[in-house]
């Protein structure tokens, strides 16, 4: 299900190439895959216990967009997302304890409690949040990648949204200039069908891998619940950014299985919806069935990976409840950096 | 009978400039549309086309005259062979042409401030009471001695050096580069740091304010020019809730040092989207510094002071007073403190605290209000967030009597604010309620009349520190 521009036939062949891959490079993004669903069923369970507040988008369904994309990067690229985030933390490589902890708004979380579900980053791991303004991580994913371009680090920005974010005049203006001043960043559209409860069809007009297209952008369609084909468009896309080519969006067609948020009772799809998806395109199952199927891997070698993900789970769990919340001197703290 | 030909403002609030060139000589045959001359003024340089058709009789100003006031004769045309006679009543016309002129222009006379050339200082009476300096860290940078320079030069300098320093830093906005900037302040940086650092953005505050972001948040040092501080309303969520409140979500990870600089306030004559000042609407915002420079001094000690900071500045200059001269420290690293307030009249009647260009107007209020024999004390308050409520209060309660002017609406403006902390601060010594002169509660209207009766003037600080002192 890949159509590409026009303009961009030509433009983006790189040499993403997934017949190269380990099958421990595979099985590294099954586990990863896996550590988000596990990791966000628990934070669901969390949420119901009354442990975690507020707002808390939860990723499943979505895992092989951020996996696919980050087994593609290099470490001098950067990563920016909205609020739907943790998943993109844990394929960073940030510790499932500290986004937990975040949730649970204790100080162990990664902002001290202070950011919430929405709002986490790591210089370290080049994780620049976390943003709650529908839209806003475009322009600033932008300016990071003009960064990588100012500094010469060889980096690329990879600024994700979603299909509903994908209608702010501001991922416009990013465009225009991310596109004019050939910025290296890859612009991923997480498309899973909805903005809340509005659907594609009803906020969105045209297709939105085109929506470069004015800008000369290259666009591209993605089977966003093919971790591999993911990969592999990712490749591309890193490629052509970061050879001073300028930006490149990806479409991901992916589906939020839960709803947007844990007070969401998705009533404005039906069931049979949801249950297709699940059953015939779900990202983990397919890799798995891949993994059996064409690379010699067994079902015994899956299980100590996902015991391995069940611990690491808990363990999350366990600092997140652990972890005090902030002492109340941490109010006045972090509001400037001291000159 | 002649036809005046009169010097053309090229902005509203040009009050002079210069006849670079004319183009035509006197006896040549004029159709309307044929460019006369060239004018010039700090900030552009423009052709003057003809309106009349005739034959020009005579050239009255002429080419390199420098300092011509808007609205005076330049030339006259006439009908062929007439002879131009300078006639009493075109001279009395001029004069009171050039006078209305200046009376019109929204310019602050210069002689009441502090550090404008001397020979205007003389004329003033009790310029004894003008501080150069209200702080002895400040003094330091006077002693080297001080040149003279604009506001606009002064900024230019301040980022100039600042980027000499500091290869992080850059400057982008609309018509920064090519252009030399919408108001002329970033001219010639283009030449001398590259289109790499010095960098034309498309109309896209939204967009350019966010990437200015983002490039802080990796690494970068950016300085983002709002055309004018009314469009960063565009932008002002990136403002607000990217740059301000990243550091604190991050528990400490993520400083954003950006400055966020434009022309703000009332300009003159471009009506009511085009004149707002935002210093309240910044200073609600945890996580923001807001500096609002007066002079040449602040604007550039301020400067170098918000580039260096490592938090977001929102910096509110002032398109009026760019082209303004003061004296400025030529010590080669004059970097003002933020937070402070500077004292730049002391007096024992009452306080009147104001900033930006009201500091200007406060100064003349306090020359009007010595001759009422009231000794006010000035505030220039440099800095709206964090605001040095130390120096306000000490001045308070000396005096005992508080006017706030801002050139900003009153409603939750920095006036109310004032108000509040006075009664925290010191309600035992107040004598008399906080007065606040604020812009009208409207929005600012067109009518060279209306617009003045909207803005804060003279007379209305006047009004108000009688009001307080009683008197
Ligand atoms: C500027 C802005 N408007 C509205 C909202 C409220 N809001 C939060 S998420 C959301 C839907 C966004 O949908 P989409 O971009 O498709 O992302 P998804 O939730 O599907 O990951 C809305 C309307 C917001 N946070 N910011
Ligand atoms: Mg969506």
């Amino acid at each position: 299900m890949v159509s590409k521009t026009k303009s961009e036939e030509q433009k983006l062949r790189g040499s993403g190439d997934n017949s190269k891959l380990s099958v421990s490079e595979i099985l590294k993004m099954y586990e990863d895959m896996l550590l988000i669903r596990r990791f966000e069923e628990r934070a669901g369970q969390l949420y119901g216990m009354g442990l975690i507040g507020g707002f808390c988008h939860l990723y499943i369904g979505q895992e092989a967009v951020v996996v696919g994309i980050q087994s593609a990067q290099k470490p001098e690229d950067s990563v920016i997302t909205a609020y739907r985030d943790h998943g993109h933390m844990l394929a960073c490589g940030m510790e499932p304890g500290g986004v937990m902890a975040e949730l649970t708004g204790r100080i162990g979380g990664l902002s001290k409690g202070k950011g919430g579900s929405m709002h986490m980053f790591s210089r370290e791991k080049k994780f620049y949040g976390g943003h709650g303004i529908v839209g806003a991580q475009i322009p600033i994913g932008a300016g990071l990648g003009f960064a990588h371009k100012y500094l010469k680090d060889g980096g690329v920005n990879i600024a994700y949204m979603g299909d509903g974010a994908s209608n702010q005049g501001q991922v416009y203006e990013a465009f225009n200039m991310a596109a004019l001043w050939k910025l290296p960043v890859v612009f991923v559209i997480e498309n899973n069908q909805y903005g809340m409860g509005t659907s594609v069809a009803r906020h969105a007009a045209g297709e939105l891998y085109k929506r470069g297209a004015g800008y000369d952008i290259p666009g591209e369609r993605i089977d966003g619940m093919d971790v591999l084909a993911v990969r592999k468009a990712a490749m591309d896309a890193l490629e052509h950014a970061r050879s001073g080519k300028g930006p490149v969006l990806l479409e991901m067609m992916t589906y939020r299985y839960r709803g947007h948020s844990m007070s969401d009772p998705a009533k404005y799809r039906t069931k049979e919806e949801l249950d297709h998806v699940r059953e015939e395109r779900d990202p983990i199952e397919r890799l798995k069935g891949q993994l059996l199927r064409d690379y010699g891997v067994k079902e015994t070698d899956l299980a100590p990976i996902e015991e391995r993900v069940k611990e690491e789970c808990l363990r999350a769990v366990e600092f997140s409840k652990e972890s005090p919340e902030p002492d109340p001197s941490e109010l006045w703290t972090d509001v400037l950096v001291e000159a | 009978m002649a036809i005046d030909i009169l010097m053309p403002a090229l902005s509203p609030t040009m009050t002079e400039g210069k006849i670079a060139r004319w183009l035509v000589k006197e006896g040549d045959a004029i159709k309307s549309g044929k460019v006369l001359c060239e004018i010039e003024t700090d900030k552009a340089t423009m052709e003057v086309e003809a309106v009349d058709e005739g034959t020009l009789l005579k050239i009255v100003v002429p080419e390199g005259a420098e300092g011509v006031a808007v609205n005076s004769v330049i030339a006259a045309l006439g009908a062929k062979g007439e002879v131009y006679e300078q006639t009493s009543r075109r001279a009395d016309e001029q004069t009171r042409k050039s006078t209305d002129a200046v009376a019109n222009a929204p310019v602050i006379d210069p002689g009441c401030i502090p550090g404008m050339s001397p020979a205007n200082q003389t004329q003033q009476i009790s310029s004894a009471r003008l501080l150069v300096c209200s702080s002895a860290d400040e003094e330091k940078f006077y002693s080297g001695g001080t040149k003279t320079m604009t506001v606009r030069e002064a900024l230019r300098e301040a980022m100039s050096e600042e980027m000499r320093r500091d290869p992080t830093v850059f400057l982008m906005g609309e018509e920064v580069a090519e252009y030399n900037g919408a108001y002329k302040v970033s001219q010639g940086m283009l030449d001398e740091f590259g289109p790499e650092r010095v960098i034309d953005t498309p109309i896209t505050e939204m967009g350019f304010a966010g990437l200015g972001v983002g490039a802080a948040f990796g690494g970068l040092k950016p300085i983002v020019e709002f055309m004018t501080m009314n469009f960063s309303m565009q932008a002002i969520d990136h403002i607000v809730n990217s740059a301000a409140k990243t550091l604190y979500m991050s528990g400490g990870q993520m400083g954003c040092p950006i400055v966020f600089r434009g022309p703000n306030g009332a300009a003159a004559r471009v009506g009511a989207q085009h004149s707002q000042c935002f210093a309240s609407w910044y200073a609600h915002i945890p996580g923001l510094y807001v500096l609002a420079p007066w002079n040449a001094a602040d604007a550039k000690g301020l400067m170098k002071a918000a580039i260096r900071n490592p938090n977001p500045v929102v910096f509110l200059e002032n398109e009026i007073m760019y082209g303004q001269s003061f004296e400025v420290p030529v010590h080669d690293d004059f970097v003002l403190p933020i937070g402070r307030a500077k004292i730049e009249r002391a007096g024992k009647d009452v306080t009147i605290v104001a900033y930006a260009i009201m500091v200007g107007k406060a100064l003349q209020a306090a020359e009007e209000l010595w001759k009422l024999g009231i000794d006010a004390e000035v505030i220039n308050l440099r800095s709206i967030r964090p605001l040095d409520v130390e120096t306000i209060a000490a001045s308070v309660r000396k005096t005992n009597r508080l006017v706030s002017v801002e050139e900003s609406w009153p409603f939750a403006g920095i006036g109310s604010e004032m108000a509040a902390l006075m009664m925290e601060h010191c309600f035992d010594d107040l004598d008399a309620p906080i007065a606040r002169v604020c812009h009208k509660d409207v929005p600012l209207p067109y009518a060279a009349n209306l617009e003045k009766l909207a803005l804060p003037q003279i007379e209305d600080i006047v009004a108000a520190a009688r009001g307080v002192c009683n008197r």
